[in-house]
């Protein structure tokens, strides 16, 4: 008997994501609600690069890049504007318009494997370079200073649309980005089970058949990638929204290195895997943060060096594997009815 | 005049050390289709290794131009035996465990030696040019760059360890059927490439801070020079150096470093655009 994996993926995110709405509020203190708030957040980041990089094939460095982006559009939007509504929209949009800009650049050059991930990775730092030199005064859009390196800070909360007054406390961030989780892992479920997911997995497979077929692989890709970062512009706006702070560090080498590594430590090509490694790592990563032995570069290196080396696929690849041998075991004692 | 003649240094200097600093990165790339990612921290542990020897009290050019390459060619060797020899022909995935081994010898690194900026004072004084100064160490960077680029250019063309490396470089498969160890020969390219990267951390040193975040900085620039360059060595690093060189010294001379730097970057992304194969790909298909 073959264990059903997406059933069972579905019905275990389902009761995942119902345990974390109840019992999370209920059973955990403020600050530890703060915190899972930042890794819900966190999660949904990773799961757009569990789509483009896992479903998509595209080796992209730059969800970064879009991001911080996203960050940055809430925060000087909200800023100027006062009301949160208008400024949601852009952080999803503007990302998604520049990713659509660079993946024309990238997929009509047909570039593809590490030349991706370096131009991706280089844009990112670019954005690195250029928000950081933007200390001065004169650097500034309507109200909002763009601060260099240190960054934009009280950035106002969501609040209902038109009603500046009642915003979001840390309770509602809470509920919202676990509901946009929920809905980004089940929307993308339904997307790659659709006639697009399909095609976009079949590029990844095998990209010259795909095309001999006529698709056209050059838009499917852009369409995943813009995709992609329209997600990440959205978390990074919950992003700006939870701290009340966004800085250049979001467009770093090691934010970039950090979202790779939930997808690997996560399990490439599964929508699972990246939100159980970005929890895994975001817990590890604070943990290490609080004493001073081991350095989290030291940590995240040898983590990275490990997985990449003797665990290529991940933990829950890994992970369904040794339940299906179980299964498989208990199935030949006792033999299936059918 | 004056003012064109420190303009046309600071242009030469800025091609020069954009050429040393991929020189290593290009070798291991034409040779072996690998990106390695750590090759900024290759550079810090050239630079860390001039401090570390002259603090020793061995002499300043002796620990630079001697101790230093060696010493992160011999890293690189073991490095490329434990680590890169498990994922041949897995390119992403190289790029990634040598990303993890970037943070692991960062990580390392602050871990034994903290994360204190050290300096080294730039030696040989400074170039006088009518009313302008500038460093004549830079003079002697750029001098050591064409040295470094003319000896691999002779040792590559003329040395039967370079007909063996191009050989490995076009036709790996014909290579070894030919009897050519080309384990051997990647080994022996990494650490050559290591070395060369640990050279240029080593003469750039006395002119950055030496800290063990210091090889992130360089990451960006070299990674797109190397690309941009293409299949072919010496011409594709030569080339993308002088373009990329030449369009961040003038962009940072009408505004700012910053500045030259995004526009180095963002004319890399065009260019890679309408030749995704690099320069070398489009002009020196058959070079070196």
């Amino acid at each position: 008997m073959k264990l059903n994996a997406n059933a069972a993926g579905l019905v275990v995110m389902a009761c995942a994501g119902l345990a974390t709405l109840v019992g999370a509020p209920a059973l955990l203190d403020l600050a530890d609600l703060f915190n899972v708030t930042v890794y819900i957040i966190m999660s949904i980041l990773a799961l757009s690069l569990a789509l483009v990089w896992g479903y998509g094939g595209i080796i992209c460095f730059g969800q970064a890049a879009f991001f911080g982006l996203g960050g940055y559009c809430y925060a000087l939007a909200a800023i100027n504007l006062g009301d949160s509504t208008i400024p949601i929209i852009l952080a999803i949009v503007l990302p998604a318009a520049f990713a659509a800009l660079l993946g024309y650049f990238l997929f009509f050059a047909r570039l593809s494997d590490v030349y991706l991930g370096v131009i991706t990775l280089v844009v990112t730092l670019i954005l690195f370079n250029l928000i950081g030199s933007t200390a001065g005064p004169e650097y500034k859009l309507g109200t909002a200073y763009l601060g260099g390196y240190n960054g934009i800070p009280a950035i106002p909360p969501i609040n209902l649309p038109g009603d500046a007054s009642r915003f979001l406390d840390i309770y509602g961030l809470f509920y919202l980005s676990t509901g946009i989780l929920l809905i980004v892992y089940f929307g993308l479920r339904a997307l790659l089970h659709s006639h697009f997911g399909r095609v976009v997995v079949s590029v990844r497979e095998n990209e010259l058949r795909a095309e001999l077929l006529g698709y056209d692989v050059r838009l499917y890709k852009l369409a995943v990638f813009t995709l992609g970062a329209a997600i990440a512009g959205l978390a990074g706006c919950l992003y700006a929204v939870w701290g009340a702070y966004i800085g250049p560090n979001v467009f770093s080498l090691s934010m970039t290195a950090q979202i790779l590594m939930w997808v690997i430590v996560g399990g490439l090509g599964t929508l699972i895997g990246p939100i159980v490694g970005c929890f895994l790592l975001q817990i590890l990563v604070t943990e290490v943060g609080t004493q001073q032995t081991l350095n989290t570069y030291l940590v995240l290196g040898a983590i990275l060096l490990l997985f990449v080396s003797l665990v290529p696929r991940g933990i829950l690849p890994v992970l369904g594997d040794i339940l299906q041998n179980v299964r498989d075991r208990v199935g030949r004692r006792s033999p299936d009815p059918s | 005049m004056d003012l064109a003649a420190v303009l046309a240094i600071d242009i030469l200097f800025s091609v020069a050390s954009l050429a040393l600093l991929c020189a290593g990165l290009a070798v291991i790339f034409g040779m072996m289709r690998v990106i390695n990612f750590a090759h900024g921290e290759f550079l810090m542990m050239g630079a860390l290794s001039v401090i570390i020897f002259t603090d020793l009290g061995v002499n300043l050019w002796i620990s630079m131009l001697v101790i230093s390459p060696l010493v992160v060619g011999v890293i690189g060797i073991v490095i490329e035996r434990v680590l890169i020899r498990q994922l041949y022909g897995r390119m992403v995935d190289t790029l990634l465990a040598t990303w993890g081994l970037s943070f692991f010898i960062i990580g390392v690194t602050t871990t034994f030696f903290g994360n204190t900026t050290r300096g080294l004072s730039a030696p040989l004084g400074s170039l006088q040019i009518g009313d302008y100064r500038t460093g004549f160490y830079g003079v002697f960077v750029i001098v050591l760059t064409v040295v470094v680029l003319f000896v691999s250019y002779l040792a590559l063309r003329y040395t039967r360890a370079g007909l063996v490396a191009r050989g490995t470089m076009q036709n790996a498969g014909m290579a070894s059927a030919l009897g050519i160890d080309t384990p051997r020969v990647y080994s022996i390219t990494f650490g050559v490439g290591a070395a060369l990267s640990g050279l240029a951390g080593a003469v750039l040193a006395p002119l950055s801070g030496v800290v063990p975040t210091m090889g992130l900085a360089y990451i960006a620039k070299t990674f797109i020079a190397v690309i941009s360059g293409g299949g072919a060595v010496l011409s594709g690093t030569v080339t993308a150096s002088g373009l990329y060189g030449t369009i961040h010294q003038v962009v940072t001379f009408a505004s700012t470093p910053v500045i030259g730097e995004v526009a180095l970057l963002a004319s890399a992304i065009i260019l890679l655009r309408f030749m995704p194969e690099g320069i070398s790909g489009r002009w020196f298909r058959r070079g070196m």
